[in-house]
C-alpha cells in the first residue's frame, strides 16, 4: 500500500522544477539571458562597441519566441491529444490582425493621405470605418479581439468536427482548407483588412514609437514573459488528470469514451485553449515585425509550424520550443545564405528527422543526459 | 413493427437490462433480427454464439455504440439507453470490456485505473482533480483483486497480453459498474490466468451483473448458470448449459461442428 502514493506521477506539485535539477539552470540560463543580458547589450552597451546587440537581433529573437509559443500550443494537441491541426497558422494571423487593427487605428493622421481611416481604406474610397473595426481604437477591446476571435472560431470549428468524429488525417486536411479559405478571404479588398497588403506602417503602440529600441525591448520582454506563462501553464495542464486523459484519447479515444469521458469536450476544451495562445502569439509578433498579411494564413506556413513541433519533438513542451528555435533559426541564415534552396533543406530536415529522430532533436539531449 | 414483451418473460423489479426487439442493419444485412433479452441483478449470463451471430453488435447497441433500427434497452428496468450517449450510459453503470484489450498503452497501469475510476469526469474537475487516499486505497484493493499488484508504475504497453486483459478489467470494476459487459475476456490468457479469471468472474457476481460474451466452452463451462446461444442475430436457446448443449438446434449450428 505505502508504495502506491510515491508512484503517481505528478504528485511533484506542477509548474516547479526542482532547484540544482539541469532543467532548472537551463530555464535559469535562458531567463538571464532574456531578461538581463539582452537589454543591457542593446540599450546600454553603445552602438560602437562590439558587445553592442543591434535592434536587429533583438526583433529576430523576439519573432522566434512567438514562433515558440505557437509550436508549444501546437504541441498540446498534436503531441498529447493527438490532432493534427494544419491550420494554426490562421489563429496566429487572426490574433496578429486584430493587433493590426489597433495599430493601424494609432496611426492617427500620419499616413500617407492625413485621414482619420486607414491609408488602404482611404484609396478604396470608403467613407467611413466598416463595422467590424468597432471600437479597434481602444487596447483593451483590441486585446479582448485578439483572445476572442481565434477562441470563438476554434470553438465553434472544433465543436463541429469533434462532435462529427472527424478524425487523423480527415481533421488535418480540413483544417488546411480552412487556413487557405481564410487566406482567399482576406486577400479580398473589400473584405476590409488591406487585401494583399495586410497592414504595415504602423508607428506607435499604447503612444510609443514602435520602432523606438526601447518600445522594441519591451516587446521583447513582454514576448520573452508570455513564452515562460504558456510553458508553465501548459506543463500544469499536461501534467493534470486532464492531461492524462488527452494522452489516453490520443492512444485509444474508444476506451476514453467507455471510461464515461465525453471526448468531444476534452478535445474541443484543448483545441480552443491552443488556438487563443496562438492568438496572443500573433499578437505580440505583429508589433516587433511591422507587419502583417495573409500570406501567414498560407497552408504552407500552418504546416511549418507542425514541422517545428516534429523536429523539437512532440508531447515535451520544451521540445517544441527548441524546434521553433532551431528551424527558425536555421531559416534566418539559410534565406540569407542560400535563399532558392531553404524549402529542400526544410524538407530535409523533417524527412531526416521523422526517419531518424521520430522523438525529436530532444530525444538526443535525453539520451546524452 | 414493436415487439411485445415473451410472456414467459417475468418482468421484475430487479432486472438489471432488459432488450426489447432489437433490430440492426448494416446495408441490408440484418445483425440483430428483433433479438429479446432479459438479464436479472446480479447474475452471470454467458453468451455464446458462432461469428456473426451478433453478439458484439449487441454490446454495441447496450453501451450506445451502434444505435438499434427498431426496439428498446432498458437499463435498471426502466431507463431507456437509447437516449443517453456513450459517456452517459457509462455514468448509468454500464462497464465494457472489448474484444481486443484497449488500454491505455503510454500511460502506467497506476494511471490507467486513475482514468477509469468513479469520479467526476467533466473537463474542468480534470483540471484541478487530486485522487483522495480512499480512492488510492480503492485502485491499490483493484489491483492485487486483478493480480497486478506491484505492477502499478509499469507503463500499461509492456504488460503482456493476460496482463492487459486483466488491466482491461481491473479499468471496469474502479468504474463500479451495476452491469459489466465483457467480449471475450480470456482469449490470449494461459491455463492458470482463465483460472484466476474464472473465479474472479464468480466472486464478481451478485455484486454485479455480468454478460460474458466468450468462445472458449471450457471456461463458459466452469462459470455458466444460464447461457444464452445466438444465432444469426436472435435467440436461439437459453437455459442452464446442460440444457443448452443437449439441444439439438444449439448442437446444429454451434457446438456440433
Amino acid at each position: 500500500m505505502s508504495a502506491v502514493p510515491a508512484m503517481v506521477k505528478g504528485a511533484r506539485k506542477p509548474g516547479m522544477l526542482p532547484i540544482g535539477s539541469i532543467r532548472f539552470w537551463l530555464a535559469a540560463a535562458a531567463a538571464f539571458v532574456a531578461c538581463v543580458l539582452f537589454p543591457v547589450l542593446n540599450l546600454w552597451v553603445p552602438a560602437e562597441h562590439p558587445l553592442h546587440l543591434s535592434s536587429f537581433w533583438v526583433t529576430l529573437a523576439g519573432k522566434i519566441m512567438c514562433y515558440a509559443i505557437v509550436a508549444v500550443a501546437l504541441d498540446l494537441v498534436w503531441g498529447y491529444a493527438g490532432i493534427l491541426s494544419l491550420g494554426h497558422g490562421l489563429f496566429f494571423a487572426l490574433g496578429g490582425y486584430a493587433m493590426g487593427m489597433h495599430l493601424m487605428r494609432q496611426i492617427g493622421r500620419e499616413g500617407q493621405y492625413q485621414s482619420e481611416l486607414p491609408d488602404f481604406m482611404v484609396f478604396l474610397d470608403w467613407k467611413e470605418l466598416p463595422w467590424h473595426w468597432w471600437m479597434t481604437d481602444s487596447f483593451l477591446w483590441s486585446l479582448a479581439l485578439v483572445i476572442l476571435v481565434p477562441g470563438v472560431l476554434a470553438f465553434v470549428f472544433g465543436y463541429f468536427a469533434f462532435r462529427s468524429r472527424v478524425k487523423g488525417v480527415y481533421f488535418s486536411i480540413i483544417t488546411q482548407a480552412l487556413t487557405f479559405a481564410a487566406m482567399l478571404l482576406f486577400f479580398r479588398n473589400a473584405t476590409g483588412f488591406g487585401g494583399n497588403n495586410g497592414f504595415t506602417d504602423f508607428k506607435r503602440i499604447l503612444g510609443f514609437s514602435v520602432t523606438a529600441p526601447e518600445t522594441r525591448m519591451v516587446l521583447f520582454l513582454v514576448t520573452a514573459l508570455t513564452l515562460l506563462g504558456v510553458l508553465l501553464l501548459s506543463h500544469r495542464i499536461v501534467k493534470s488528470k486532464f492531461g492524462r486523459v488527452l494522452a489516453a484519447i490520443r492512444d485509444a479515444e474508444q476506451r476514453v469514451m467507455f471510461c464515461g469521458y465525453d471526448t468531444v469536450h476534452y478535445k474541443v476544451a484543448i483545441f480552443t485553449l491552443s488556438a487563443v495562445l496562438c492568438g496572443i502569439a500573433g499578437a505580440l509578433y505583429v508589433p516587433q515585425v511591422g507587419i502583417i498579411n495573409p500570406g501567414e494564413m498560407s497552408p504552407a506556413n500552418s504546416i511549418e509550424m507542425a514541422i517545428w513541433v516534429a523536429v523539437g519533438g512532440r508531447g515535451t513542451l520544451i521540445g517544441a520550443v527548441l524546434g521553433a528555435g532551431l528551424v527558425n533559426g536555421a531559416k534566418s541564415y539559410f534565406t540569407v545564405a542560400f535563399p532558392e534552396y531553404w524549402l529542400y533543406f526544410l524538407g530535409a530536415i523533417f524527412i531526416l528527422v521523422t526517419l531518424f529522430l521520430p522523438k525529436g532533436v530532444l530525444s538526443l539531449a535525453r539520451r546524452g543526459a | 413493427m414493436k415487439a411485445a414483451v415473451p410472456a414467459e418473460i417475468e418482468f421484475a423489479s430487479r432486472t438489471a437490462l432488459y432488450l426489447d426487439g432489437i433490430t440492426v442493419s448494416f446495408d441490408g444485412f440484418q445483425a440483430l433480427k428483433n433479438l429479446s433479452l432479459v438479464i436479472d441483478e446480479g447474475e452471470l449470463r454467458c453468451v455464446i454464439g458462432p461469428n456473426g451471430a451478433g453478439k458484439t453488435t449487441m454490446m454495441d447497441v447496450i453501451t450506445g455504440k451502434t444505435r438499434a433500427d427498431a426496439g428498446r434497452v432498458f437499463f435498471g428496468g426502466e431507463l431507456d439507453l437509447a437516449r443517453l450517449s456513450e459517456a452517459e450510459i457509462v455514468h448509468a453503470g454500464i462497464g465494457r470490456k472489448f474484444q481486443k484489450p484497449t488500454i491505455f498503452e503510454q500511460l502506467t497501469v497506476f494511471e490507467n485505473l486513475e482514468l477509469a475510476m468513479k469520479a467526476d469526469k467533466r473537463v474542468r474537475a480534470s483540471l484541478f482533480a487530486r485522487l483522495s487516499g480512499e480512492q488510492r486505497d480503492r485502485i491499490a484493493e483493484t489491483l492485487a483483486l486483478v493480480g497486478l499488484g506491484g505492477a502499478e508504475a509499469r507503463v500499461a504497453g509492456a504488460l503482456s497480453h493476460g496482463q492487459k486483459q486483466w488491466l482491461e478489467i481491473g479499468m471496469l470494476l474502479v468504474q463500479e459498474p451495476k452491469l459489466l459487459l465483457l467480449d471475450e475476456p480470456v482469449a490470449g490468457m494461459s491455463d492458470a490466468e482463465t483460472e484466476r479469471t474464472a473465479e474472479l468472474f464468480l466472486s464478481l457476481a451478485g455484486r454485479h451483473s455480468l454478460m460474458v460474451v466468450e468462445h472458449d466452452m471450457a471456461f463458459i463451462e466452469t462459470i455458466a448458470r444460464k447461457v444464452t446461444v445466438l444465432h444469426e442475430g436472435s435467440v436461439l436457446a437459453e437455459g442452464p448449459m446442460e440444457q443448452v448443449k443437449n439441444d439439438p438446434r444449439v448442437i446444429e449450428v454451434y457446438l456440433g461442428r
